[in-house]
Order: structure tokens, then C-alpha cells, then sequence
């Protein structure tokens, strides 16, 4: 096991991650009986930002989380379809699914960081938690590594040994990013990332997403249609009707999407007239 | 919730602004109507039986006294309000009463043993043992060494056994479950009922009779722990519930397995109310009489080795002493006394504060191991 | 674990809606250990309980067959003459649970809505700390100081009582006997050992009280004694059940305080007569005899035992329900 480990968990700064595609084919998802996706399919190329957006309870942060493996945490969860990455079906019975988990990392809604960890440690978490061992100094590059790409760097070299929970929303938020970038994901999935945050921290969060885009893919789910607008490089609009599941009604380019899209609901919705 | 009863002091016009609306819980004519009750009671009351009658101080005059001072305080209710204000403020005395009469045992149990056991508190109570104690040896001579020793040892042992194995069901229960949890819980309640002198004989039962053991500390562990792993698990499993769930996922979605997650996030986040379930399981037992009578029996001597031969414990100790008809022992048993309440105590307070601290609470030593590492 | 192989071709793709399935999640290793251990930590639970009861029951069977339904009539406690049985210990042991958890529960109902509802913020916490602290003094203080400071100041009150209320059953008494080591001196202790037991469960009853309910009555003019006659002690009634049923459990089980108060007596009159020296209880029959026991009458102490510890468990388990049922309802209601 730890022979593949270290080959996914690569320590070296200098051998950057490369971003990978995924792909989603006719996925629907139930939780119990409740259907709440049906046929979703979407590619997310490689090294670009696909955002989901779409009003409440229409199915984006579920999908986001097949995705990632995280939807079948819910007992009564059910899915159907295929999700691939570069190609390989992520729900193959023969690939653990902590070793997915490792390949597409997800920030989530709320700023979560290790509230018993300090700074430094909520970077390396992820090697603590797969048990990978790491020299000093690797680690403290590494530590300098991410939170520089998370753009927090300046702001806690001098608090590295603060606990994590001590530091602003905005600040956990990019720590989170941090975190999960220590694991050289392939694929970073954000749920609304900046919904908890004030605008001058959603906007450095944003500038974050710009930055990391060349080497990995992002999916994002946001509310924030200008957010949208300005992040992301192809966006899919998400709808549920009544007692209908969530679907895709459009997906494309975003300046497509935002100027002339093909469908009427989703001009409604990007130009706030519906949500 | 707190109710808050909104009482405008000298009502200030909207003109004047700048004044402060003052809220008061309670309206100084009531304490006033109470306080007056109770002292005019107490005389009344003290009259009636010490001087108009020659009844003297009894039961009588307390009820007597307690029942004037309520119907005083309706009394005066109705004067100034009416009938449904006059029952408020009755029960407002009744409840009053008993939730101070709620602290007298403390002080009372307290301060008792205090005064009791403190002469014969000198240091060769803590550093010599019982053998040489003659039934009219003073209080300077001989002391409970053995006695400490064993139930440090034993109260030890027991949390060796019990706390692994408690945390262990506490996240069996929150972080697994399954169809077995709702049993076990409901074992793991049931098992916090079960009287410490059931404990006993079954360590009796099972360890002493079936399996050949002998009497010694190491039964007397086996007891306690019996006792002990209820409260830890029970305590353990509370504080993992407030442990968020978005800390789970945050390790799952690293690609960290549950056990990792467990072991890495949950528990550490976990750790002090981990430390204070631990600790309230140590001061449940620790002045745990009843199974050492079946499991140890208690000795004068030190013995050091709780494997082999019978062991002493401090509650044994004062159990005996205490039932001894010489004044002397009776002291030593209530300075045993005052030394296990002390322990009580500084467990206890010790759980509260460590139990207090944020999951955020990073220790001097880490910090210097992170700064070693250019971490911090 | 397979390194994943880009070639795999998409397996799945085309329209397959209905083949929902739940994902297996294979897991590591690791996981499965993990598992597993906590599983039968878990278990283990499970087995000790069975082991406690299966034990008692095995080394209780000697005395059992020998004694057959007897054990449960007989009222004396002689098992190397041949006659023993529980008649009189349970009769002692309810009594003295009865009477303390008479004298404790409504102090404590009162007790635990002071805290909830009438102590001012800044008195709450210590409070509530007090009653934790209380819970945690050992019994075996609670029993010196019942017999060395509590005794004596309450000789005079059973005396009072004898003397003006002996016509009720149970009050009176041969005052000739004496009133120390009575079931009603252990019983002020019990009560003061459950006392906190009861108090803590309820006023975690109480706090849960809708406080939109609280402020609806208020908000109509109600006083604050209206609120807690019309919601708070109708939410907490099935709470208040459930934590005298808990402190009716420990009062049972109670060993040493008693142990070190009474004066063991077997004669059923004389039990009955509560004020009056002399008691006994089931825990503290064990606790006095078993140092001096022949194996038989181990047996029979062991057979002892295991009446105690049904007993208790059945009581508790009742307990358990109703404190489950009434939180259940509290979540239902906001």
C-alpha cells in the first residue's frame, strides 16, 4: 500500500500535480426513495473551472459530492451512472475509496479547519492522516508550499504554531484550501466555499481559485453568479422542478452561459429573475 | 431561558433619552416582602415555642416557623396585589428556600470533615504505615502509607482496564454504530446501575472462584473498573457527539480512513472532555468501599505489589477505623476521610477546568516540538 | 491496492437510470481493524453484563436449591442453620429507598427548577457544579458524617414525630428502643446521596423546556409560577418520573452509607417501625456477612446478590424508558 501512497503523495515541491479531467455519464442519486439528480452528465476538463450553479435543493452539492465519494457517507444514499477520472471509473470496487478521496479533494461551505491542530499541522494533516512520513524539511516546504499557493503565507508565517480555529473565517477557509492541496489532489471540488465569508475575504479566495486553476481542476458550487461569472471557465446550470430531481438544463462555455445562453430558464436565473 | 421580568425604574419620559431602561429581575418590594417574612417568622416562631410555650426548639418550631413565614409572604402578596401575584411570590419563597437549602449539605459534609480529620493531618500519616499502630498509639505514630499506595494503585489499575476499553465503546457507539449499538447502549446505561457491592461478588464470583485468583489489589482493580467503565464511556460518548461531523468529513475527504480519522481528528479534538470523562470515572471509584470488602479485605502493612497478597485501600481503611470503639482510631479514620473528599475535590475541579479548555488549547510542550521543527 | 490503469475503458456509459445501487465502499485494511475492534469493544460490553448475571446465578444455585421458594419468604438470615432467605433484607431495603426518595424527590423537583428557572445567571453554574459535586462525594463519607454529625440531630426529630404523628402507620415506635441506626436516620442520608442523582437529570429535563411556550405565557401576563405550573412541569413530568426511578435505583443498590448506620435487625416489626433503631438492606447484609461466611453462605449471599442486582436492573431499565420517552417528546414538540 505505501509503495502507491507515496506514488500519489508526491513530497517533492518541484513535481507539481498535474490536473486531471473527470467525467460524469447519466449519474441520478437518490437518498432513500427521494430521487434527487437525474441523468447529470458533465465533463470538467482538465485544469479548468467548472462551476455549478442553480437555486436551492436542486442537486449541485450532491452531485459535487459523488464526485468525490462523500454522498455515500449518508446511509440511505443510492446512486446510478458513472463518474471517471482521466478515464477511470472512481466507484470501482477494486480501488479503495480513500486512495479517490486523495485524488479529488473537496473544500467545504463552512470553513473547517482542525480545531486540536495548529496551522503548520492542519497543512500536513493530510499526510498524518494517510500516515505518510516526510522528512523536516520536506514538511516545512511543504507547509510554506501550499499556504503560499492558498495565499495566506503572509499573513501566518509568524503564527504557524497557532491553533487553526484561531485564525479568521477567511483565513480557515484558505487554510481548508491549503490543506487540501497538501495532498497534490488532481481534482478540487468547493462547496460554496465563500458563503460564510465577507466580501474582502471571498474575494481572496477568488484569487486563489485563479491561481491554482493551471494545475488543478476545479469544480465549484456557487450562489454567487458573479462569482461564477468571473471564476470559472465553463459552467453548468442545475434545476429541479416541483417533485422533479435535479438536472442539468445547460452547460457550456461561461461566457456563453452568462451573455446567450440556449435556454430561457437560464438567462432568467443568471440574470437574477428566478432563485 | 431566563425569564426577565421588566421593572422601569423612576419610568424616564422618552424626552430625558439619555437614561438608561433598567432591567431587574425582581422588584425590590418582593425581596423585601420575603426577607421581612422570613425574619418575622423566625421570631414569631421562636416565641411562640421558647417563651409563650415550653416547647423548646424542636422539629415543631421549625415547621411552624417555615409555614407562618409562606403565609406572611401571601399575605402580603394579596395586601399589595392580588391573588394570583400573592401565589408568585409564595412560590418565588418556596423555591427560593430550597435551592438554598440545596448548598447546606456541601458545606455542612465539608466543613465537618474538615474539623475532624485535620489535626491528625501530618506528614506521617502520608509517609508510615499501619503496622506498628497499637489501638492507643496517638496519631503521631504510624499512618495510612499502605493504604494510599494501595488504592493508587488500584484506582490505577482499574483505569488502565477501564478507560481504553471505555473510549473504545464510545466510539464504537458515535463513530460506528450499527445495529448493535442501541443494545450496547442500553447495556452500558444499565451497567452504571449496577451496585458496587454486585461488582465484588462478581469479581468474586468470577475471578477469585472461577479462575483461582486471590485476594489482592489487582481484584480489587477489576472491581472498581467494572464500576468505572459506565462513567468513562458514557462521559466519552457525549463529548464525541459535540465533535462536528464537518471534522469527519474534512478527514474522509482528505482520503484519510475512518480509523485515521478517528485517530487523528476526533479523538484529539475530543481530548479534554476525553480527560474529564477519565477523571469522573477515577472520582466515582475512588472512594469505592463496598467490592474492596470482597475483593482485598484490607491490611496493615504496606504491600506494594497489588498481584500478590492482600492489599489495603484508603476507603478500607476509614471503614474499619471508623468502626473501632477508640477515640483515636475514630480520628484517624476522619483524617482518611478528609484526605479521600480533598481527592474528590481536586479531581473534580481539576475535570472542570480541563473540561472548559477549547479543543484549540495547544500545550507549552508541543509548541516547543513544532518550533524544533520550524513549524511554529 | 491495483495502481489505477488509464486504460480501463468506461464501463457503465448509456442510459441505465434504474440500476440504482447503494456504492460498496471497500475498505482498507486498516478500516476493517478498526472495525472490528470497536465493534467488539462494543460487544464486550454486551458479554460482561451477561457474565455478571450468569456468575451470580451459578454460585447462587447451591443456596437457591437448597432454600427453594422459601428464599423468598423466610425473614432470617441463618444459612448454616439452614434458614435464611430475603423477607426481611428486601422489606428493609424498600423501605429505606421509599422513604429517602419521598424526602429527596420533592426537594429535588424544587431544587432543580430553582436552577432552571429562579437562580440568577451568575448563581447557575455554581449551582449546577454544587449538585455535580455532591453526586461525587463517596459514600462512605456520606455514612461517617450521617452517623457522627447527622445522627444526633435527628434522634430529637424522630422522637417529634413519634410522639405527635405515631398514629400513621410506620411512625410509631417503642420509644424504649431507642431511635439511633433506624431505617429513618439511613433513609436522610439516602436521600441526601440521591438527591443530587435526581436533581442533575431533572433540571436537564426542565432546561429543555419549549422556551417559546415559556414566553407565550409570559407574554399573556402569566407570573413566572403560572409558567412553570402550565409548561414547565407538564413538559418535565415524564423526566421527573424517569429521575426519581434512577435515584430509586441507586437507593437500592446503596451499600456502605447504610452498612455503617443501621442496626442489622430481622424482625419484621421492629423493620416496619421505621423510627425506631434497627433496619437492614440486601447490600449491607452482603457487606457485614461475607467476610465470616462458609461457603454456603457465600452462596447465599451470592443468591442475595443477584436478587439486588435484578431488581436494580429492572428498576433502571424502566427508568432508561421513560427519561428516553419524555426527551423524545421535547425534541418533537419545538
Amino acid at each position: 500500500m505505501t509503495a502507491v501512497e507515496s506514488d500519489v503523495i508526491d513530497l517533492g515541491v518541484a513535481a507539481q500535480s498535474t490536473a486531471s479531467e473527470i467525467t460524469a455519464r447519466d449519474v441520478s442519486a437518490w437518498f432513500g426513495d427521494h430521487k434527487v439528480l437525474e441523468g447529470v452528465s458533465l465533463d470538467m476538463p482538465s485544469a479548468q473551472v467548472t462551476a455549478l450553479i442553480g437555486p436551492s435543493g436542486c442537486g449541485k452539492s450532491t452531485f459535487l459530492r459523488i464526485l468525490n465519494r462523500m454522498h455515500e457517507l449518508v446511509p440511505s444514499a443510492q446512486l446510478s451512472g458513472t463518474i471517471a477520472l482521466d478515464g477511470t471509473d472512481i466507484y470501482r470496487g477494486d480501488i479503495p475509496v480513500t486512495e479517490m478521496r486523495r485524488r479529488i479533494g473537496m473544500v467545504f461551505q463552512k470553513p473547517n479547519p482542525f480545531p486540536a491542530m495548529t496551522v503548520s499541522e492542519n497543512v500536513l494533516a493530510g499526510l498524518k492522516l494517510s500516515g505518510v512520513k516526510a522528512t523536516r524539511s520536506e514538511r516545512r516546504d511543504l507547509v510554506e508550499d501550499c499556504l503560499q499557493r492558498a495565499g495566506l503565507w503572509n499573513e501566518v508565517k509568524n503564527r504557524l504554531g497557532a491553533a487553526g480555529g484561531a485564525l479568521s473565517g477567511g483565513q480557515q477557509q484558505r487554510l481548508c484550501i491549503a490543506r487540501a492541496l497538501a495532498v497534490k489532489p488532481k481534482v478540487l471540488l468547493m462547496d460554496e466555499p465563500c458563503s460564510a465569508l465577507d466580501p474582502s475575504s471571498t474575494r481572496r479566495i477568488e484569487e486563489t481559485i485563479a491561481e491554482i486553476a493551471h494545475e488543478v481542476t476545479i469544480v465549484i458550487v456557487t450562489h454567487n453568479m458573479q462569482q461564477a461569472h468571473r471564476v470559472s471557465d465553463q459552467a453548468a446550470f442545475f434545476l429541479a422542478g416541483e417533485g422533479t430531481p435535479g438536472h442539468i438544463v445547460e452547460a457550456g462555455p461561461t461566457e456563453q452561459i452568462f451573455t446567450a445562453p440556449a435556454d430561457p430558464r437560464t438567462l432568467d436565473y443568471v440574470n437574477g429573475r428566478f432563485g | 431561558m431566563a425569564i426577565v421580568e421588566l421593572v422601569r425604574e423612576d419610568a424616564p419620559t422618552a424626552r430625558e433619552g439619555a437614561r438608561p431602561i433598567r432591567f431587574r429581575r425582581v422588584e425590590r418590594n418582593d425581596v423585601l416582602a420575603i426577607g421581612g417574612s422570613a425574619i418575622a417568622a423566625s421570631a414569631l416562631a421562636w416565641l411562640l415555642f421558647t417563651r409563650l410555650t415550653a416547647a423548646g426548639v424542636n422539629l415543631g418550631m421549625f415547621v411552624v416557623g417555615y409555614l407562618l413565614f409562606l403565609l406572611l409572604v401571601w399575605g402580603i402578596g394579596r395586601e399589595q396585589y392580588d391573588a394570583v401575584r400573592a401565589r408568585d411570590l409564595v412560590a418565588r419563597a418556596v423555591f427560593w428556600s430550597v435551592g438554598l437549602l440545596l448548598i447546606v449539605p456541601m458545606v455542612a459534609i465539608t466543613v465537618y470533615t474538615v474539623a475532624k480529620g485535620v489535626a491528625a493531618l501530618t506528614p506521617n500519616f502520608f509517609l508510615e504505615d499501619q503496622s506498628r499502630v497499637g489501638p492507643l498509639s496517638p496519631p503521631s505514630v504510624g499512618g495510612a502509607s499502605q493504604a494510599i499506595v494501595g488504592t493508587l494503585e488500584q484506582v490505577g489499575l482499574a483505569t488502565l482496564i477501564s478507560v481504553p476499553l471505555g473510549v473504545l465503546v464510545a466510539v464504537f457507539l458515535n463513530e460506528v454504530g450499527g445495529r448493535l449499538a442501541r443494545p450496547v447502549r442500553m447495556i452500558v446505561d444499565a451497567m452504571s446501575a449496577i451496585p458496587s457491592i454486585v461488582a465484588g461478588l462478581f469479581i468474586f464470583a468470577a475471578f477469585i472462584l472461577a479462575l483461582g485468583g486471590q485476594l489482592s489489589g489487582f481484584a480489587a482493580a477489576l472491581a472498581l473498573s467494572v464500576l468505572m467503565l459506565p462513567t468513562v464511556t458514557r462521559t466519552t460518548e457525549v463529548v464525541l457527539r459535540l465533535v462536528p461531523g464537518g471534522l469527519r468529513e474534512a478527514g474522509l475527504a482528505l482520503g484519510a480512513t475512518e480509523w485515521s480519522t478517528t485517530r487523528h481528528v476526533v479523538l484529539p479534538t475530543a481530548r479534554s472532555g476525553i480527560v474529564t470523562a477519565v477523571i469522573l470515572g477515577v472520582a466515582r471509584v475512588i472512594g469505592e468501599t463496598a467490592p474492596l470488602l470482597l475483593t482485598t479485605l484490607g491490611a496493615t502493612a504496606m504491600n506494594a505489589n497489588p498481584f500478590s497478597g492482600k492489599q489495603s485501600a484508603l476507603p478500607l481503611y476509614v471503614y474499619r477505623l471508623f468502626q473501632l470503639p477508640q477515640e483515636v482510631a475514630i480520628q484517624r479514620a476522619w483524617t482518611g476521610a478528609l484526605v479521600l473528599l480533598l481527592l474528590v475535590l481536586i479531581l473534580f475541579v481539576t475535570a472542570r477546568i480541563i473540561g472548559g479548555r477549547g479543543a484549540g488549547h495547544i500545550s507549552r510542550l508541543r509548541r516547543a516540538r513544532l518550533a524544533r521543527e520550524g513549524l511554529a | 491496492m491495483q495502481p489505477i490503469d488509464p486504460t480501463i475503458a468506461l464501463e457503465g456509459f448509456g442510459p441505465r437510470v434504474e440500476d440504482r445501487v447503494r456504492p460498496v465502499t471497500r475498505r482498507s485494511g486498516a478500516d476493517r481493524w478498526f472495525r472490528g475492534v470497536v465493534t467488539g469493544a462494543g460487544a464486550f460490553t454486551l458479554v460482561l453484563m451477561g457474565l455478571i448475571g450468569l456468575f451470580l446465578l451459578i454460585r447462587s444455585l447451591d443456596a437457591l436449591r437448597a432454600a427453594g421458594p422459601a428464599f423468598l419468604t423466610t425473614a432470617v438470615w441463618e444459612p448454616d442453620g439452614g434458614a435464611f432467605g430475603i423477607a426481611a433484607v428486601l422489606l428493609g431495603t424498600a423501605l429505606i429507598a421509599v422513604v429517602a426518595l419521598s424526602m429527596a424527590v420533592p426537594v429535588a423537583i424544587a431544587g432543580s427548577i430553582f436552577i432552571t428557572d429562579y437562580a440568577p445567571a451568575r448563581m447557575r453554574t455554581p449551582l449546577i457544579w454544587l449538585v455535580d459535586l455532591l453526586a461525587a462525594v463517596p459514600s462512605l463519607i456520606y455514612g461517617l458524617w450521617g452517623r457522627a454529625y447527622l445522627q444526633p440531630k435527628i434522634i430529637p426529630i424522630s422522637d417529634w414525630l413519634s410522639a405527635h404523628l405515631g398514629f400513621i402507620p410506620f411512625l410509631d415506635a417503642d420509644r424504649a428502643a431507642g431511635f439511633a441506626a433506624s431505617t429513618f436516620v439511613a433513609s436522610v442520608v439516602v436521600a441526601l446521596m440521591v438527591l443530587p442523582i435526581c436533581t442533575a437529570v431533572m433540571r436537564e429535563v426542565f432546561s429543555q423546556a419549549p422556551p417559546g411556550e415559556k414566553e407565550g405565557a409570559l407574554a399573556l401576563g402569566g407570573t413566572r409560577w403560572g409558567v412553570i405550573r402550565t409548561v414547565v412541569i407538564p413538559f418535565g413530568r415524564g423526566g421527573m418520573v424517569g429521575a426519581s426511578m434512577l435515584g430509586l435505583g441507586r437507593a437500592l443498590g446503596e451499600t456502605i452509607a447504610i452498612t455503617l448506620i443501621i442496626s442489622p435487625t430481622f424482625d419484621l416489626g421492629r423493620l416496619t417501625r421505621i423510627l425506631e433503631t434497627g433496619g437492614n438492606s440486601i447490600a449491607s447484609l452482603i457487606a457485614l456477612r461475607f467476610s465470616e461466611s462458609s461457603s454456603f453462605g457465600i452462596s447465599a449471599l451470592m443468591a442475595a446478590g443477584l436478587t439486588l442486582f435484578v431488581i436494580t436492573l429492572l428498576v433502571n431499565a424502566a427508568a432508561s424508558i421513560v427519561v428516553a420517552r419524555s426527551r423524545s417528546g421535547a425534541a418533537t414538540e419545538i
